[in-house]
C-alpha cells in the first residue's frame, strides 16, 4: 500500500516535470525541404531516411519534422521555404540536396534568423563572403571532395587530366576544387548540361585528347549514364571522381562498369568507429538496403540537431547557434568540427568500388586528406 | 581537332538523331491524326525502359527486354487511349495538356511505387558491348551503331507503313478530314487506338533502346520529350518526313554545338571560360535551331501551312 502510494507519487511528480518541460520547450519545429520526386530523387530519400533514423534512435519528442519535395526546382523550393517559415513557423530548415538551390533558399531563411542545417550542398557563395552564423553545413563544402580527388591524382602519378562537371555551381566549385590540388596538365576542360543523360561527344573529346586520366563530377543518373557509356566506349583511361559519382544508391544501376573505380568521400560504410556501426546496421534493419554518404549526412545532421536541443533553447538563438558550433555529437565520420565559417573540418578518405558477393559497393583504400577544411573560410567575416 | 573525332561526333550526332526520331514520330503521328497534345509520350519512353529492365533482370535476355518494351508501351499507350484520351479529342488543347499532365505525374508516382526510387540496372547484350572498328580506323560503340540502324530501320517501317498499307491510308485519310473517313465506314475510335498504341509502342522501344545506355529511372522521360516536342514543331506538326529531318538537324546540332562551339570560344578566351561560354550557348542551340525554322518557315519544314 504505502509502496504504491511512493511509486504513485514518484510517477505523478514525473508526469508533472514532464508536463512543466513539455510546456516550457515546445518541440523543435524543423522544416526539410528535399528532393523526393524526378531524377535525383534517390539523393533526397536517403538524406531523409538518414534523419528520420537519427530521430528514431533517439526516441526523443523533442523535435517534429514537416517534410516537402523540392522537385529539383529552384522555384519551388522558395516557395517551400516561404510556407515552412510563414505559415508553418519552423525554427530549423534543412534538406536541400542541389546547389542551385541552397542559394536560392538558404540566404533568405538564415536573413529571417531561422537556422540552416545544410545536409549535403555547400555552394562557395555560402562558405565564404556570404557566410551567415545561422548557416552551418554539416556534409562538405561543395569543392571538398574534389580537392581530395586531386590530391590523389597527383599521388597517383597522373599528369594530364580531362576533366567534366555539370554547368550549375556544384559543378563549377567542383572543376575549381579538383585544379586546386591537382598538378598536372589539363587535357580538357568540359561543361555539361545539368541532367544531361548522352556523352557519347564528350567521350569522343576524351578519346581524342591523349589524357592520362578523366577527372569528372555527375551526381546521380548523370554519373550512371557517363559511365555506363565509357565502359562501352572502349577507352581505358584511369578514372577518378567524387564519392557522389559512386554512391550506393547507383552503383546497382552501373554494375560492373564501375569496377575498380577510385573515389574520395568523407564518408564510407567501412569507416571504422562505433558510430557508423550502428548507423550502417540501423539503416540496413529499417529500409533494407544499404546506406550512401546522403543517408550518412541525413543521419549526422539529424544527431547534431538533437545535441544542440538538448542544449540550448532555440528561442535563445546566441545559445543555439552555440551549441551547433560545439559539434558534440558522434559522427559516423569519426572526426568531426565547424571551422570558422561553419563549414566541416573532417578527413577525406579515398575509396574502390568493389563487389562483395552481389553487391557493389566502396572500400576505403587511403586517407586523401587529413582534417580538411576549405579555402573559403579565410573571407568569411562574421 | 581532327577528322576522326568530327567523324566521331557526326555519327553521335545521327544516334541521338534517330532516336528522337523514333520518340519523336509516335508524337506526332498522334498529333496530325487525332489533333492531340500528348505530354505524357515521355511516360510511355519511361514504361518501356522499366518494362526492359525488369524483364532483362529476371531472364537475362536483351531481345525478350526490347519485346515487353514495346508490348508494355502498346498497352499503356492502349490503356490510356481507351480510358482517358477518348475524351479529349473534342476538347480544347489546354485541356488535354492538362489532363495529359496529370498522367505524367500518375505514371511516374505509379513507378516509384511499383519499382522504387533508385535508378534500376539495363546492361547492353555482350553481343554488342565494346567499340567496332570503322573504317578510317574510327573505334565506335557497336551498341550505338546498331541504335542508329534500329532507327533507320524503324523509320523505313513507318514509311512503308504509311504509304503501302490500308492502315497507312486511313491514317493519311484521319489527318485529312476526319468526319469524312468515319462517314466512309472506317471505324475511327478503333483507329484512334491503334495509331496511339503505334506511337506509345515506339517510345517504349526508344525508353528502352537507351535506358541500356543511360540511367533507368522515374522522370527519364521528360527531357527528351521536350526534345521531342522541338523535333516535330521544327519538322512541321503532323508530318512523319518532318519528324525524320527535324530529329536528325536537332541531333546533329545538339551534338555539334556542344563539341564545336566551346572550341570555337577558345580562339579567343582562355580554356575555362570558353568552356562555360560555349556550352551555355550550345544547350541554347537547338531553341535557336527552332527559331530560325520558324521565322523562315513558321509552320515546319513539312508541315501544311494553317
Amino acid at each position: 500500500m504505502k509502496l504504491s502510494t511512493l511509486g504513485g507519487l514518484a510517477l505523478a511528480t514525473a508526469l508533472a516535470a514532464t508536463g512543466v518541460s513539455a510546456a516550457g520547450h515546445d518541440p523543435v519545429k524543423v522544416g526539410m525541404i528535399t528532393t523526393l520526386s524526378g531524377g535525383g530523387a534517390g539523393l533526397g530519400i536517403d538524406v531523409r531516411d538518414g534523419f528520420m533514423l537519427a530521430l528514431k534512435q533517439s526516441g526523443s519528442d523533442a523535435i517534429e519534422v514537416v517534410i516537402e519535395d523540392d522537385q529539383r526546382k529552384p522555384d519551388v523550393a522558395v516557395q517551400l521555404a516561404d510556407k515552412l517559415i510563414q505559415s508553418d513557423k519552423v525554427d530549423v530548415l534543412t534538406g536541400i540536396i542541389w546547389s542551385n538551390l541552397a542559394m536560392a533558399v538558404v540566404p533568405s531563411a538564415t536573413a529571417q534568423g531561422k537556422f540552416y542545417l545544410s545536409p549535403n550542398a555547400g555552394p562557395s557563395a555560402l562558405a565564404g563572403k556570404g557566410c551567415h552564423p545561422n548557416y552551418f553545413n554539416v556534409a562538405w563544402q561543395n569543392d571538398n571532395l574534389h580537392e581530395a580527388a586531386g590530391a590523389y591524382a597527383n599521388d597517383a602519378g597522373f599528369a594530364n587530366s580531362f576533366i567534366l562537371a555539370p554547368n550549375y555551381p556544384a559543378g563549377q566549385d567542383a572543376l575549381t576544387g579538383y585544379k586546386r590540388f591537382y598538378k598536372g596538365d589539363l587535357a580538357g576542360e568540359v561543361f555539361t548540361q545539368l541532367g544531361q543523360t548522352d556523352y557519347a561527344a564528350e567521350i569522343a573529346q576524351i578519346r581524342a585528347s591523349g589524357a592520362d586520366s578523366i577527372f569528372f563530377f555527375l551526381p546521380g543518373g548523370m554519373g550512371i549514364s557517363f559511365l555506363k557509356q565509357y565502359a562501352d566506349s572502349g577507352v581505358e583511361i584511369p578514372v577518378v571522381g567524387p564519392a557522389f559519382s559512386f554512391d550506393q544508391g547507383i552503383l546497382q544501376a552501373v554494375g560492373a562498369a564501375a569496377l575498380g573505380v577510385k573515389n574520395t568521400s568523407q564518408w564510407s560504410k567501412d569507416l571504422d568507429n562505433e558510430a557508423n556501426k550502428v548507423f550502417v546496421a540501423a539503416f540496413q534493419a529499417e529500409y533494407g538496403r544499404l546506406p550512401s554518404l546522403y543517408a550518412s549526412q541525413g543521419y549526422d545532421t539529424a544527431n547534431l540537431l538533437l545535441s544542440a536541443v538538448a542544449k540550448a533553447d532555440v528561442n535563445d538563438a546566441d545559445a543555439f547557434r552555440a551549441a551547433l558550433k560545439e559539434a558534440d555529437f558522434a559522427s559516423t565520420r569519426g572526426d568531426f568540427a565547424f571551422g570558422s565559417n561553419n563549414h566541416p573540418i573532417q578527413d577525406i578518405y579515398v575509396r574502390e568500388v568493389i563487389q562483395e558477393g552481389e553487391i557493389f559497393t566502396n572500400k576505403i583504400v587511403a586517407t586523401g586528406l587529413t582534417d580538411h577544411s576549405d579555402v573559403y573560410a579565410a573571407e568569411c567575416q562574421m | 581537332m581532327s577528322w576522326l573525332l568530327l567523324i566521331e561526333q557526326v555519327l553521335n550526332g545521327l544516334q541521338l538523331g534517330v532516336m528522337l526520331f523514333v520518340m519523336a514520330a509516335g508524337l506526332t503521328l498522334v498529333f496530325g491524326v487525332m489533333g492531340l497534345i500528348n505530354l505524357a509520350h515521355g511516360s510511355l519512353y519511361m514504361i518501356g525502359a522499366f518494362a526492359a529492365a525488369a524483364v532483362a533482370g529476371a531472364t537475362g535476355s536483351f531481345l525478350l527486354a526490347l519485346i515487353a518494351a514495346l508490348g508494355a508501351a502498346a498497352a499503356a499507350g492502349a490503356l490510356v487511349e481507351i480510358i482517358v484520351i477518348r475524351r479529349l479529342y473534342g476538347r480544347d488543347h489546354l485541356d488535354q495538356v492538362l489532363a495529359t499532365f496529370a498522367l505524367i505525374l500518375i505514371f511516374s508516382e505509379g513507378v516509384r511505387w511499383a519499382f522504387g526510387s533508385f535508378p534500376l540496372f539495363l546492361d547492353i547484350p555482350s553481343y554488342l558491348s565494346g567499340p567496332v572498328s570503322l573504317p578510317g580506323g574510327i573505334l565506335y560503340p557497336a551498341y550505338r551503331l546498331a541504335i542508329i540502324g534500329i532507327g533507320l530501320a524503324v523509320a523505313l517501317g513507318l514509311w512503308a507503313l504509311i504509304s503501302h498499307t490500308r492502315l497507312g491510308v486511313q491514317i493519311r485519310a484521319g489527318e485529312a478530314d476526319r468526319e469524312m473517313i468515319a462517314a466512309l465506314g472506317v471505324d475511327i475510335s478503333k483507329l484512334y487506338t491503334v495509331v496511339f498504341a503505334l506511337g506509345a509502342a515506339l517510345a517504349g522501344l526508344a525508353g528502352a533502346l537507351v535506358g541500356a545506355i543511360q540511367s533507368v529511372q522515374v522522370g527519364m522521360g521528360e527531357p527528351v520529350l521536350i526534345l521531342a516536342f522541338v523535333v516535330i514543331v521544327i519538322g512541321g506538326i503532323g508530318s512523319i518526313k518532318g519528324a525524320f529531318v527535324g530529329a536528325l538537324l536537332v541531333g546533329l546540332t545538339d551534338t555539334l554545338g556542344g563539341f564545336l562551339l566551346p572550341q570555337l570560344f577558345a580562339l579567343f578566351m582562355e580554356p575555362s571560360a570558353a568552356g562555360a561560354v560555349g556550352s551555355a550557348l550550345a544547350s541554347m542551340a537547338i531553341y535557336l535551331l527552332m527559331a530560325v525554322v520558324l521565322i523562315v518557315r513558321p509552320a515546319g519544314l513539312y508541315g501544311e501551312p494553317a
